[in-house]
């Protein structure tokens, strides 16, 4: 090797062997599934017709994960109904969730014993069950109370007075169910945000005399969020699916209760999974789109330079792919005279 | 005569049993500039945190600009101030952080607004146009669309100082303000440190800077475990030492 003058040295770059070999198993494998996917089966029945008196029969087949069942079904009105009402479930249960969590994780937080205590028990009794035990607990709360009177003791006045076996309705039992179980995760989710932020904030805050309100709305919770986000991203999502338990309080015709009709009637059940679960993935990347940039809005002030945006991001790889098609085999560099 | 602005009798405060202040007696007339030094975990900080009540003191009788801090005095008894009392009162007290503490989600010029339109309910055109001539005047006006993370130590101590003005507080509190400064942005901190003395600011400095004590301060105390070792003119006390716990002190640190 010569390092005088301008000679460029040639640079020959290692090879890996291994993930050659790794990628091309992945590749094989990828291939057989995507050819299950869009294979047929035949059915073992012939179908015959008769063209110019001469009678021709030939195998009939169909597609092994009969595509074309789950086309019919994919946007008929019971699924997208159904659809509509896990839709539902999920939005109002996670804004119970969220909002009864971000309390619970305040009073979780208070000097106050009692508060503090209360938060945690509430937390520990619904983390501690399964919600779908949760949910056929509310279906049966009426055994316990028929209903709520909340007022005065002794003076006969009443603010407030629920009839708990109208008001449990299978929906309302749903999303009461959901929603208590949910708390009781987001509170935790939310504390974790509220005690990642540093106390000289709090301090800053209280110095120039804000209240301790202002403080936490104006200072703590804003810079809370970065760190509460992405797991409540989770858990939106992780709720889209676990709707599908309310068929513990039955009478609610979510996206799975829908297709789980159809198909005790047609007995086409693989299709009708199918049909359900393309639908919790289109949510589910939806909702994963959304996620990215309410995190990107709430990351401001946190990072010197903002991370770039997926479109951006994928400006860059295929410059960078085609960057490396364009460049010789081998690359060289200038050698230090 | 007019009171002095901030006057202390054996100021006490422990923490879990632990006496961290034991008897300060300290006054800080209008318009001085006092510089506080002494050793770690002297008590320096806990001083300064009882002044702006972000503590409370024990025992002893804490006076800012003739009140009582946290008390109010009526017909021989000491009545409790409320939070609502007690946060107006910390609003007309600045206080600079040893880390600038400012808020990170805000962009330089939200961090000097907020407190105008929130705490004092200032219009938020006048709070803007109060915040650019802070920021003037601290020397970064082309800075206020910037976010915290984005600006170097000196100008984050900067910023913070233009914060704690923007209350227009009557005093300002510093606690090491240039500690976690590379040496070459101590002087930029100093700078507007001095300039804000010369405009009659009352200001208590906890400071390392003695260059700083000598040449700004009206009056220094030495603080040392929790009690007052000694105090004066800073360029008689610095230069002839009378307790022997302040010539280690200064040996160590000049
Ligand atoms: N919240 C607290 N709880 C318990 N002890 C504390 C608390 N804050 C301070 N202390 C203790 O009080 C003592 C004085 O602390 P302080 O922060 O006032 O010292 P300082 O003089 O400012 O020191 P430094 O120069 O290191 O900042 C230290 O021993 C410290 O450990
Ligand atoms: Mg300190």
């Amino acid at each position: 090797m010569t390092t005088n003058g301008d000679d460029a040295v040639e640079v020959v770059p290692v090879r890996h062997v291994g993930r050659y070999v790794a990628a091309a198993v992945v590749l094989v494998l990828v291939a057989m599934l995507g050819h299950t996917l869009i294979s047929k089966v035949p059915t073992g029945q012939t179908a015959c017709h008769v063209s110019a008196g001469v009678p021709t029969c030939h195998q009939v087949s169909n597609w092994r994960f009969s595509w074309n069942i789950v086309f019919h079904y994919f946007t008929t009105s019971q699924v997208l109904d159904g659809l509509l009402v896990t839709l539902e479930l999920t939005v109002i249960a996670m804004t119970i969730g969220i909002v009864l969590g971000m309390l619970i994780a305040v009073m979780r937080l208070s000097h106050n014993r009692l508060m503090s205590s209360a938060a945690w028990v509430y937390t520990w009794f619904f983390r501690g069950t399964p919600v779908y035990v949760q949910l056929l607990f509310w279906f049966n709360i009426a055994a316990l109370y028929q209903s709520v009177t909340i007022g005065v003791p002794f003076l006969h006045i009443t603010w407030l007075h629920i009839n708990i076996v109208a008001f449990f309705t299978p929906f309302h039992t749903a999303i009461v169910g959901l929603g208590l179980n949910e708390a009781a995760y987001m509170s935790e989710i939310a504390r974790s945000g509220l005690i990642s932020v540093d106390e000289g904030q709090i301090e800053a805050a209280t110095s120039i005399g804000m209240t301790r309100s202002q403080t936490l709305r104006l200072v703590i919770v804003p810079q809370a969020m970065r760190v509460i986000l992405p797991p409540t991203g989770n858990e939106v999502i992780s709720m889209l699916k676990t709707t599908s338990l309310v068929i513990a309080v039955g009478g609610v015709t979510d996206l799975l209760q829908s297709v789980t009709l159809i198909y005790s009637a047609n007995y086409e059940i693989m299709p009708l999974l199918i049909v359900a679960s393309l639908w919790y993935l289109i949510v589910t990347t939806v909702l994963s789109i959304g996620q990215y940039y309410v995190e990107r809005h709430f990351a401001k002030g946190a990072l010197r330079t903002p991370p770039p945006t997926p479109i951006q991001r994928l400006r860059t790889d295929l410059r960078g792919i085609a960057g490396k098609f364009r460049s010789p085999r081998h690359a060289t560099i200038k050698a230090a005279s | 005569m007019s009171v002095p602005m901030v006057e202390a009798h054996g100021v006490h405060k422990s923490y879990a049993g632990v006496e961290v202040l034991r008897g300060i007696n300290l006054t800080v007339e209008r318009g001085e500039v006092t510089c506080l030094i002494g050793p770690s975990g002297s008590g320096k900080s806990t001083l300064l945190r009882c002044i702006n009540h972000l503590e409370k003191h024990d025992a002893g009788e804490l006076r800012v600009d003739g009140n009582l801090v946290g008390y109010e005095a009526r017909g021989g008894k000491l009545y409790e101030r409320n939070d609502k009392q007690i946060c107006a009162e910390r609003s007309q007290i600045g206080m600079v952080f040893q880390r600038f503490n400012l808020f990170q989600h805000l962009t330089v010029l939200e961090n000097i607004t907020i407190g105008q339109v929130k705490v004092r309910s200032i219009a938020s055109e006048d709070a803007t146009r109060r915040a650019r001539e802070l920021l003037a005047r601290v020397g970064l006006d082309a800075k206020e669309k910037n976010y915290p993370s984005q600006l170097s130590g000196g100008q984050q101590q900067r910023v913070a100082i233009a914060r704690a003005l923007a209350m227009d507080p009557k005093l300002m509190l510093f606690d090491e303000p240039t500690s976690a400064l590379d040496p070459e942005l101590v002087g930029e901190v100093l700078d507007v440190m001095k300039d804000l003395a010369k405009s009659g600011m009352t200001m208590i400095v906890v400071t390392h800077e003695m260059g700083f004590a000598r040449e700004v301060a009206d009056s220094l105390y030495f603080l040392d475990q929790g009690v007052i070792e000694e105090s004066g003119n800073p360029r008689e006390v610095l230069v002839h030492p009378r307790s022997e716990r302040l010539r280690v002190f200064l040996s160590k640190v000049l």
